[in-house]
């Protein structure tokens, strides 16, 4: 398995495709760094301006966590089709070039085969986020300094102590990770039906975009399966921003207001993983290739 | 001797259509087994069922005595093949391609033996070249270097010249006859091209809709009473009448297209020709039909065709 892993890995990072999404991760951030190092001031002052009348801040609120904050709540939502770029392409590229037959005549079980595949776009995925986190909060850190993380939500605002911060954004990397690898998983179990890379990278991105408006209608109908709808879940790392309060309304220090709302999303993304790379290895293993 | 293939009542329904019907057939070692069919006759089905590329619908496969269902890895790992385009990775080198392959096979490759494999199907001096700039000769032969990377006793090489010029044609026989005879490899190789067959296989199974229509050795199927010779003389006509008196007139057969059709031996020929300058005939043309040709035509679609040259 891991001789199969490594040539996978080695594949993935000899096609110059592989680097297309590092290279966007980096201009697109580098972009908001730039707008938010000239301008911040503006955007701070624009975002603030419902509670500039109640509130009086003082210290740096356009910090390096603030700034990762940002950066993930727009990022996240187009990680999923730099994932896609790979993972979708993971089987079908495959038989689109013909190498696919080649590879199932030399001695290795179709089994091992696919895991060392979904594993290798797992790698993939991990690395694109901790690019990610490279470059959006140890960056940010760098280059706007750090201080409390001041957020602003839709009816309240959540500062969260500086020391308080970092494991947060450990943990909101972990699970985001979790929801990525949901993405790869999906788009894995697509690539399965196709001999050409565009259909399951279309295919991936119109479920994600289905389900994604499935999960923000309120409507009893789909009310029902809202729940079981991995994007229902995967904008969880949020809740890791969230703490509890004592009586005195003040913020206890490490701890998470809903972490079973947490261990929940992580148990339904990871059912999905297990369902869409375990529905690839049945159909897999009994596939006739024919191309 | 032990069968390297066995393969017994093999089908495979694809829906409503059945690409190969009933099929049995043994290699045995050192063979090169040629496997003929027009397009679509279920050659190549039949190669990716012993590839395991496809489950078949009915019937047993044996590698080396062992079941291919219980033992896939194990014979896998005694085969090397190439099935028809032999697509490699464009964007890795030949040497990354073979030594990716080479571990997928379950050998650790070294560098002398990736070169010696790349030496061997005259690609050493492009190694370090991706793939996209080589001509489909050139992968065609890196896709045999991949086959034989591991030294697998048994090769399958599915419509091996499918693309090729004449000169790389020329290669890929002479290397299939150099596997065999210095080697003492066993090669099955399917092919619509009977030139190409005739030239190598030691033994011939020709088939037809997935049905096995014969299957014999070479030389038994080169039956040399079955060459047709097309005669073309500067009166044909004049030449017809002449040779209806002589000893010939019972090699004879009907006129095609003007001109003489005899069926005769092989060995016949030089005689033939000897006779003919005798009787004052003047040769324009000499010309042997192939006769696996002839044979595969008669015995296939093609019956009718046949029929018209020798009735």
């Amino acid at each position: 398995m891991w001789t199969h892993l490594q040539i996978e890995l080695y594949k993935i990072f000899k096609r110059p495709r592989t680097y297309l999404a590092f290279a966007a991760i980096t201009a697109l951030i580098g972009v908001i760094q730039l707008g938010l190092k000239v301008d911040g001031k503006e955007y701070t002052e624009f975002v603030m301006a419902d509670f500039a009348t109640s509130f009086s801040v003082d210290g740096n609120i356009l910090n390096g966590y603030f700034i990762c904050y940002v950066i993930l709540q727009l990022l996240l939502v187009h990680v999923p089709l730099l994932i896609a770029l790979i993972a979708a392409d993971m089987i079908s590229g495959e038989a689109n070039m013909g190498t696919l037959r080649l590879l199932l005549t030399k001695p290795q079980s179709r089994t091992a085969i696919l895991l060392a595949k979904f594993l290798a776009a797992v790698v993939y995925t991990l690395l694109l986020l901790i690019w990610i986190a490279i470059m959006g909060l140890l960056f940010s850190m760098l280059i706007f300094g750090t201080d409390d993380l001041f957020l602003m939500k839709s009816s309240y605002v959540v500062i969260v102590k500086e020391s308080d911060v970092f494991w947060r954004y450990a943990g909101a990397f972990c699970f985001a990770a979790l929801a990525m690898v949901t993405v790869a998983a999906l788009g894995f179990f697509l690539s399965f039906f196709a001999e050409n890379s565009i259909g399951p990278i279309v295919a991936t991105m119109s479920v994600i975009v289905v389900c994604t408006i499935l999960s923000t209608m309120n409507i009893p109908l789909f009310n029902t399966i809202k729940p079981f709808l991995f994007t229902s879940h995967m904008n969880n790392w949020k809740e890791f921003f969230d703490f509890k309060v004592n009586d005195a309304n003040e913020a206890i220090i490490g701890t998470i207001q809903n972490p079973q709302k947490i261990i929940q999303s992580s148990c339904i993304l990871f059912a999905h993983i297990v369902g869409f790379v375990g529905a690839a290895i049945i159909l897999f293993r009994k596939k006739d290739i024919l191309s | 001797m032990q069968d390297i293939v066995k393969v017994s009542h093999l089908s495979k329904h694809f829906g409503s259509l059945t690409a190969v019907n009933d099929l049995s057939f043994s290699v045995q070692p050192g063979n090169v087994y040629g496997f003929l069919g027009q397009n679509g006759a279920g050659k190549s089905t039949t190669i990716r069922m012993l590839l395991t590329l496809i489950t078949p619908s009915d019937g047993d496969i044996e590698l080396f005595g062992y079941s291919i269902k219980t033992h896939r890895k194990e014979m896998l790992r005694q085969i090397g093949a190439v099935i028809e385009k032999p697509d490699v990775y464009k964007y890795l080198s030949a040497y990354e391609n073979l030594k990716l392959f080479a571990k997928l096979s379950g050998i650790k490759p070294n560098h002398t033996l990736l070169m010696n494999q790349l030496e061997m199907v005259g690609l050493a001096n492009r190694a370090n070249d991706v793939v996209k700039t080589f001509s489909q000769g050139m992968k065609q032969r890196l896709g045999i270097a991949i086959a034989l990377v591991h030294n697998p006793p048994l090769i399958m090489l599915d419509e091996p010249t499918n693309g090729l010029d004449p000169q790389g044609i020329a290669d890929i026989r002479n290397l299939i006859l150099h596997l065999s005879r210095e080697q003492k490899k066993t090669i099955i190789v399917s092919s619509h091209l009977l030139n190409e067959i005739e030239q190598i296989a030691t033994r011939i199974l020709i088939i037809d809709k997935g049905k096995k229509l014969v299957e014999d050795s070479a030389a038994a199927l080169f039956d040399s009473t079955q060459t047709i010779l097309q005669v073309h003389t500067t009166n044909n006509a004049e030449a017809l009448e002449k040779l209806s008196q002589s000893t010939w007139a019972n090699h004879l057969k009907p006129m095609r297209d003007g001109l003489l059709i005899f069926q005769l031996s092989q060995e016949q020929i030089p005689q033939l020709n000897i006779d003919l300058v005798q009787l004052g005939i003047e040769l324009l043309s000499l010309q042997p039909r192939n006769s696996l040709e002839d044979y595969f035509l008669q015995i296939t679609a093609g019956k009718q065709y046949v029929d018209t040259f020798t009735n």
